[in-house]
């Protein structure tokens, strides 16, 4: 197990490479001046052009991709060019909203979205079926800012049930909850369409295979045979769907903190690329990926416990 | 006379598919006697594990049907149970064993486990004495280092351990009746021999009753001591295994027996039977065998025949039996 752990570590750094000198071509592709914006809007020509120098964005695009990784290697994430703090203090202030604003996501729709997935399947054909799968149609179909948008204007504005804007602070207090209640209903939206419709096609087949009906013939009762045999079996495809739906709520979370002006990662990056703070933006871009990367980490660990059979691979 | 603990009575399955009912199991009825192991013989297709999904009321409903008859199981009518009384029955009185070794156990929980759940259910056993039970079962069932195997997953063993492992859980709650599905048809011929032994050796030890669902007259000749010979969801010939084999009287057994393979007949192509079974939606009016029986006459064609006895422990559908001088090589080639 920690062999394979190591591996995937090991493995994870030409990825992480990779997205970097994306992320870093990306950045001198976008619009807009970093010299600019640190000399100020008023700043002569000359001087624009003596703190591009100083900033190291006279020389070719390699070459700045070499200092930053030499100065990464370090630890050192450099400083944003807005706010001149580290970038490494920034992504820690930002980075733990985030994992609340997923947690909080994911704590209510998985567990849902494989209730009613299961429930579907359980009573196909059903209205309820039907229902549930409209349902989820329309979480897959409608983009998440417009989700957003119709919380904040029902719950938030209509019937001022929650707060819409900020943080109110750590997850464990009421305020914190209070805060995150909308942002986390939206972000969680994105997961129910897929993770019931998965969990019902799955259910279904599992429940058709021959070990059910051995789970029948031992005289289990069918909620057990349901969920011990049939949905613990279902889940190791809804597991892989996770992992891969987790890239989308990373893409999700920078729509919804931007919109609930929710202080994480995510608008962290937006504010970055929109002022053309170029080392912020690389820092949220490897906090991203590493992100994504840890994630997938979990879910394989997570998949290989569900299924003993891709135990010895 | 020992008592039957398995007797059906006129059993009848039906299929409904897009309006269409499809009778597969006609009137189907036997007994199965106490200690003893009663083979069920026939094609595929001819309703055979219909049949004994149906007593363990373990078809699917839709599309599945039980349109009539009796399951008698110790004197109640399996039929009739509510489901949660059904549920008792399963894995405790009554064990089964599907011919699928690869697919019928769980592939997320280790054997062990599985068979435990079974004990749990039924037994009341928990923990370490449920434990124990199991990695007895396991070598009962003669699996190697069986306090081992218990903690191993279903696909770390080979088909017949898997089967073994199905033994054990069919067992596991001291049966009354043990209803094998083609046990054997699945795994190699030396594994086959095997595991018809275990089964042998299992039912003369615990004197479970066995119905044995086979299409191979070859382990039905080893094993059993009583047979039901099926044809297109009908029962064509039923009696004592000696009696059949030396006699067989219904022209479809007369052909079955003629096609196993003979290791004195080592020229010449192997014997079929002409034709294939009707489906269970066409029509038959009269013997459901008549279209492919050498025999066959007016009379055969617009009248069914029902079971009559020809001698003692030896009934037949049939208005040509008992024919005189018909050996095991009656089939055409």
């Amino acid at each position: 197990m920690i062999e394979t752990i190591l591996n995937r570590i090991l493995v994870s750094i030409p990825v992480l490479f990779g997205v970097l000198f994306l992320g870093f071509a990306l950045v001198q592709l976008a619009p807009g001046d970093p010299a600019r914006v640190q000399a100020g809007p008023t700043a002569p020509p000359e001087v624009v052009e003596q703190i591009r120098a100083e900033m190291g964005l006279d020389q070719p695009v390699i070459v700045q991709f070499g200092k930053y990784m030499e100065r990464l290697a370090h630890g050192d994430l450099g400083r944003s060019l807005i706010s001149n703090k580290s970038v490494t203090s920034e992504l820690a202030a930002a980075i733990v909203p985030t994992i609340e604003l997923m947690v909080a996501s994911l704590f209510w729709s998985i567990p849902l979205g494989i209730a009613m997935g299961t429930l579907a399947a359980v009573w196909r054909g059903s209205l309820f079926d039907r229902f549930i799968m409209a349902i989820s149609v329309a979480g897959v179909s409608l983009p998440i800012f417009f989700i957003c948008l119709i919380l904040i204007q029902f719950l938030g504005v209509k019937f001022p049930l929650f707060p819409f804007i900020g943080r109110g602070g750590p997850l464990w207090t009421m305020e914190g909850l209070s805060h995150i209640a909308l942002p986390a209903l939206s972000l969680g939206m994105i997961f129910i369409g897929p993770v019931s419709r998965m969990t019902r096609s799955s259910v279904l087949e599992v429940l058709r295979l021959d070990h059910v009906r051995t789970a029948r013939a031992k005289g289990l009762p069918e909620w057990q045979v349901i969920l011990r045999h049939g949905l613990r079996n279902a889940l190791i495809p809804v597991v892989t769907l996770v992992g891969l739906q987790i890239g989308y709520l990373l893409g999700g979370a920078v729509v919804t903190e931007t919109i609930f002006s929710y202080p994480g990662i995510g608008r962290l990056a937006v504010g970055a690329i929109l002022s053309s703070d170029f080392p912020l933006t690389q820092g949220t871009i490897l906090a991203l990926a590493v992100g994504f990367i840890l994630v997938n980490l979990i879910v394989d660990i997570l998949y290989t416990q569900l299924d003993p059979r891709a135990q010895k691979t | 006379m020992v008592d039957p603990v398995l007797s059906l009575r006129d059993l009848d399955v039906r299929f409904n598919s897009d309006g269409h009912q499809l009778r597969v199991v006609n009137g189907v009825g036997f007994d199965l006697m106490a200690g003893q192991t009663l083979g069920l013989v026939g094609e595929s297709g001819c309703g055979k594990s219909v049949t004994s999904l149906a007593i363990m009321r373990l078809l699917a409903s839709p599309p599945a049907e039980i349109a009539g008859g009796e399951v008698i199981f110790e004197n109640r009518d399996l039929l009739k149970l509510s489901k949660r009384e059904m549920r008792e029955m399963r894995g405790g009185r009554m064990g089964m064993i599907f011919q699928e070794p690869m697919t019928s156990l769980n592939p997320v929980y280790t054997c062990g486990s599985q068979i435990i759940e079974s004990l749990r259910r039924h037994s009341g056993l928990t923990g370490k004495a449920a434990r124990e039970r199991a990695i007895e079962l396991l070598d009962t069932v003669r699996l190697p280092s069986p306090e081992k195997r218990v903690d191993d997953y279903p696909h770390q063993l080979s088909g017949g351990q898997r089967q073994r492992v199905m033994i054990a859980l069919a067992l596991a709650n001291d049966p009354t009746v043990l209803i094998a599905d083609e046990p054997t048809t699945a795994l190699d011929v030396t594994i086959q021999a095997q595991i018809l032994d275990l089964l042998r050796d299992l039912q003369e030890r615990t004197g479970t009753a066995v119905l044995l669902i086979t299409h191979d007259l070859g382990v039905v000749a080893e094993t059993c001591q009583a047979v039901v010979v099926m044809y297109a969801g009908t029962v064509v010939e039923r009696g004592e295994v000696g009696a059949i084999f030396a006699d067989p009287q219904h022209p479809y057994t007369v052909g079955l027996m003629a096609a196993v393979p003979r290791m004195d007949a080592l020229q010449g192509r192997l014997t079929a039977i002409p034709g294939s079974v009707p489906p269970p939606w066409e029509r038959v009016v009269g013997c459901r065998f008549a279209p492919r029986c050498p025999l066959a006459d007016d009379r055969c064609r617009n009248e069914r025949p029902t079971l009559r006895e020809i001698a003692p422990g030896h009934e037949i559908a049939c208005w040509k039996a008992p024919i005189e001088g018909v050996s095991a090589t009656g089939g055409q080639s």
